[in-house]
């Protein structure tokens, strides 16, 4: 395959600071309320994310209550939620300001299916793991400082601190994509021809 | 082999498969807005890619957008950059736009299906998530992201994995004041908002078959709230009936083959599908949502769930945290619910036949003093022009409520329309998530009447207990 233009950043092996999300259904309104969407740009998204819950009400206080705060989740790069992330509005403004902040992999029960693949298009890897495992992990998290994982795409492996591994299933295809960093434009555009063929033939003759 | 509507739209659609990919798949109409649109072109200049097929592409104003004083400049200086780079944008790579002054503008789910240009057969794909409302039309559509947006400009496919297929059947009969509205609310209270994950769904039956073009945009319109790709039902002579005459449908086949080549995409008899659910529409009663997700949903004869009651810890702990913001005590009644504001309109809920069904509750009687505020807001200019042909914004204004200018509005309180904390609102919207209407607000989701009965009455009651004045 070939690389496009514009490609994403790679994804290969991350280790890194877990932080903790303890909410189903999180909405990508409260990835990144509206306010932050008349923005033009991609970029500059890191301190609204989760705006609501992590800022008191003066929108600049971290709320002490927002348990990601914490100074022993500062620099995480990984998420750890339940299910349904990333469910409601199709903004990628969401995975842009997760990017920013720093999380390049989110674990979670289940993930809404535009934010999933939205994640792909921003160098983010989102796994999807069983509830028991997942409970467990806000288990350690909890109970351990500086809890760190350390992700494998490559090898579909996580690897905890004491060593144990747990195995993930991803899409071929969506694994390639984040191990080469493709440009999905690129990619496509590989076969133009063959889009030309089509609209030929196109039964709507559009 | 009898084909589903999904397989038929796909098969008809697949532009190839390469070795090891995703299936390239061809899209026929583009929807472009302000919000989800600025990151894709700029990404395109960029790269010095062109529009593929600027002539499949269709933009309009509407996330943004005042819904007061359109004559006058956009005062959020933000907001109106965003508007300007979007005409800029449309000019530059030569798109038709419907901007906020051309009596086109709408929210981009009303003025699609309203000028013809969602058909049936048809893949649709749009930067929101709520473009799962064309479905209606027996068209694939589904929201994208802002790169997805990107990739459909510059080559009018998308990279797709196929869908599994589910039938939600609904059997029976919609009891008198029960609407598509209350149906969908009903059926993600049923699956859950990730009930539909990994599916598109077929809804069929004989409900389906008698509702009009516009409730079954509304059923469609919620199916990204049931977490599913799309949601769509077979054309049928209810689909035909609307379509003919508006501007955009094709004029180079005659009208006979025209409908002919809808009506084949519908389902064929005998198809299948990965899971069938049967829903008994006489189970169906008015709606009220009581929580900070569309799956917290109670009919209006029933109560805010009691904690103690639900077993998974999780659940528990989700509704309670919803109990806590949306200020509300376990076991409360829904009618005994008490609200300030109400807002009627959005992609859900912003067509004439909605206004006419609130223009039915609210005749003759005045808003509540205890509301704050009630706005309508229609969901495109050729919905407010239909609805003041028929007086309809008479009998509103003289309820009390403010008749504005077309717009998204207070579904997602990017413009000035919004829910100040703590504020309860009684809305036609389609999400009730934290702050959605504006940060602390509190959103609860209703059909249009019972909106309309609420401004009344000032509190949640049962619309099919309600005196109309003819």
């Amino acid at each position: 395959m070939i690389k496009g233009d514009k490609a994403v950043e790679k994804f290969t092996i991350l280790k890194g600071i877990v932080a903790p999300l303890d909410a189903r259904n999180v909405d990508t309104d409260q990835i990144v309320p509206k306010q932050f969407l008349k923005r033009i740009q991609r970029t500059g998204y890191e301190d609204v994310l989760f705006y609501d819950w992590r800022y008191l009400d003066d929108g600049k206080t971290p709320n002490p209550q927002f348990e990601m705060n914490a100074p022993r989740y500062k620099g995480a790069t990984i998420l750890l939620t339940r299910d349904n992330f990333g469910c409601g509005s199709s903004r990628e403004h969401a995975p842009w300001a997760l990017k920013d902040y720093g999380f390049r992999c989110i674990l979670a029960i289940s993930f809404a299916d535009i934010f999933y693949n939205n994640c792909f298009n921003n160098g983010i890897l989102p796994i999807t793991l069983s509830p028991e495992i997942i409970e467990q992990l806000f288990n350690e998290v909890r109970s351990q400082e500086n809890y760190m994982l350390e992700v494998d795409l490559v090898n579909q492996q996580i690897t905890k601190p004491n060593g144990q591994q747990i195995h993930f299933d991803i899409h071929s295809f969506l694994k390639e994509r984040l191990l080469n960093g493709w440009d999905q434009i690129g990619l496509t555009l590989r076969y133009e021809e063959l889009i030309d063929k089509f609209e030929k033939k196109h039964p709507l003759k559009l | 082999m009898p084909k589903n509507i999904y397989e038929k739209i796909w098969d008809a659609h697949l532009v190839y498969t390469p070795e090891d990919q995703d299936p390239i798949i061809y899209i026929d109409r583009h929807y472009i807005h302000e919000v989800t649109s600025p990151q894709a072109f700029e990404g395109l200049r960029i790269a010095g890619r062109k529009v593929r097929r600027p002539d499949l592409t269709f933009a309009t104003m509407d996330h943004n957008i005042p819904t007061t004083n359109r004559d006058k400049p956009i005062a959020d200086p933000m907001s109106a950059l965003q508007v300007e780079t979007l005409k800029n944008n449309c000019k530059e790579f030569g798109i038709q736009c419907f901007d906020m002054h051309d009596p086109r503008n709408g929210i981009v789910h009303v003025v699609g299906p309203e000028l013809g240009l969602t058909q049936p057969g048809m893949t649709i794909v749009c930067g929101d998530s709520h473009t799962s409302t064309h479905g209606a039309f027996g068209a694939l559509a589904f929201g994208i992201g802002t790169s997805e947006v990107e990739h459909v400009l510059a080559t009018q496919t998308l990279l797709q994995r196929k869908s599994k297929t589910m039938e939600i059947h609904i059997e029976g009969e919609l009891p008198l004041g029960v609407t598509a509205k209350d149906l969908i609310m009903h059926i993600i209270g049923k699956i859950g908002t990730d009930g539909g994950t990994g599916y598109v769904i077929e809804y069929t039956g004989e409900v389906v078959k008698k509702l009009s073009m516009e409730g079954r945009m509304t059923l469609c319109n919620m199916t990204i709230e049931g977490g599913a790709r799309a949601g769509l039902i077979s054309p049928d002579e209810t689909t035909v009936k609307y379509l003919l005459g508006k501007p955009y449908i094709p004029k180079h086949i005659s009208e006979k083959e025209l409908i002919e080549l809808w009506l084949s995409w519908a389902s064929d008899t005998g198809c299948s599908y990965d899971k069938t659910i049967v829903i008994n529409a006489k189970d169906v009663e008015p709606q009220v949502t009581w929580g900070t997700s569309p799956e917290m949903v109670a009919p209006i004869s029933g109560r805010v769930p009691v904690l103690n009651e639900i077993q998974d810890t999780n659940r528990r702990n989700a509704v309670e945290k919803a109990l806590k913001y949306m200020g509300l005590d376990e076991g409360t009644p829904i009618e005994a619910i008490e609200v300030d504001k109400i807002f009627i309109g959005s992609c859900t809920n912003g067509r004439i036949e909605d206004l006419r069904e609130v223009a039915k509750v609210v005749k003759g009687y005045k808003i509540n003093k205890r509301i704050k505020q009630a706005i309508i807001v229609p969901g495109s200019m050729l919905v407010k022009k239909q609805a003041e042909q028929e007086h309809l914004h008479n009998i509103f204004i003289e309820a009390g409520f403010e008749w504005r200018e077309p717009g998204c509005s207070m579904c997602l309180a990017m413009n000035d329309d919004r829910l100040e904390p703590g504020e309860r609102c009684a809305s036609t919207s389609n999400r009730n998530f934290e702050g959605r209407q504006g940060k602390g607000g509190r959103t609860h989701l209703v059909s249009p009447a019972m909106a309309g009965a609420c401004a009344i009455m000032g509190h949640f009651v049962d619309i099919r207990k309600w005196k109309f004045n003819d």
